[in-house]
C-alpha cells in the first residue's frame, strides 16, 4: 500500500500558487505536521546558485527555521515540497541523490507558468529510488493530465 | 568525553526518536564515527560510497559550519554541541 500524504485544506492551493509565482523559477518549502497529514505549507527561499529553472536549494539556516517553525505549530517537518517548471512531476535524479529519508517529497508540475499534477514519494531506505506515495486532498487535481513515470 | 549531538528531524528514526543523544571524540570526524558506530542506521544518509560526508549533510560546531573550521579535524570537547543540519536541494534534470 502507497503511503498516504494528507494536505489539509489550502496547503495544496498555497503549494501551486508559490509554483506559478515563481515559474520559470522552481519554487520550494517545508511540509509541517503530523503523522502525515500536512498543516501547512511554509515556502522558503530557493537559494541555489545552480539555476533557479531547474535547481532548489534550502539552506542550512533556513532548514533551521523550518524546524523551529513546525514546533510553534505544534507539529513537525514532515518534508519539502518543490516545483517542475515545464517538467514532469517526478524525482529526477539529482532528486534522489540530494534526499532525506523519511521525509515526504511532494512536486507539483508548473506547465507554461499553470499548475499540473502534484505527487508525493518517499526515498527507499537503500537510497536507491523513490516509492510514489498517495497524495490526498488536492482540491485543485489536474486529472486530465498523464500519471507520471517512476523515477 | 561525551559531546551533545543535535539531530535533524529525518534522521532521528535512527536514533531512537532522540532530538539529541551523546557521543565521543577528539574531533568532529571521531565523534561522527562513534555516532554512526551506535547508531549504524545514519551511515548510509551522512556519508557517500566514498567515505565523504554526503554535500547536503551541514555539520556545525556549535554556531559554525566545520567547512570553515578545520572540517573532521576540528576539535571538540564536551561543552561543545555539534549539531547535523541539512541542505535541502533538488530540481529536474540530472
Amino acid at each position: 500500500m502507497p503511503r498516504v500524504c494528507a494536505l489539509d485544506v489550502g496547503v495544496a492551493t498555497a503549494i501551486r500558487r508559490h509554483g506559478e509565482e515563481t515559474f520559470p523559477h522552481e519554487c520550494c518549502g517545508a511540509l509541517i505536521g503530523r503523522d502525515d497529514r500536512v498543516i501547512a505549507a511554509v515556502g522558503l527561499p530557493n537559494t541555489t546558485e545552480e539555476g533557479p529553472r531547474r535547481r532548489f536549494l534550502v539552506r542550512p539556516l533556513d532548514y533551521r527555521m523550518a524546524e523551529q517553525k513546525a514546533s510553534e505549530l505544534g507539529g513537525e517537518l514532515l518534508g519539502f515540497y518543490h516545483s517542475h517548471p515545464d517538467h514532469p512531476a517526478r524525482p529526477s535524479q539529482f532528486d534522489l541523490d540530494h534526499a532525506w529519508p523519511n521525509f515526504a517529497y511532494v512536486i507539483v508540475s508548473v506547465m507554461a507558468g499553470v499548475s499540473k499534477v502534484m505527487t508525493v514519494w518517499y526515498l527507499k531506505e537503500d537510497r536507491s529510488s523513490f516509492d510514489e506515495g498517495t497524495l490526498n486532498g488536492d482540491e485543485n487535481s489536474d486529472s486530465d493530465s498523464p500519471s507520471p513515470v517512476h523515477g | 568525553m561525551a559531546t551533545k549531538i543535535l539531530i535533524p528531524t529525518p534522521l532521528r528514526p535512527y536514533t531512537d526518536k532522540q532530538e539529541a543523544v551523546e557521543a565521543t571524540g577528539a574531533t568532529v570526524g571521531e565523534l561522527l564515527a562513534d555516532l554512526t558506530t551506535k547508531y549504524a542506521g545514519l551511515k548510509a544518509h551522512l556519508y557517500n560510497e566514498q567515505g565523504k560526508l554526503r554535500s547536503f549533510v551541514n555539520i556545525y560546531l556549535n554556531d559554525e559550519d566545520i567547512r570553515y573550521m578545520q572540517k573532521d579535524q576540528t576539535p571538540v570537547t564536551a561543552n561543545d554541541t555539534v549539531s547535523i543540519i541539512p541542505s535541502v536541494a533538488g530540481g529536474w534534470g540530472i
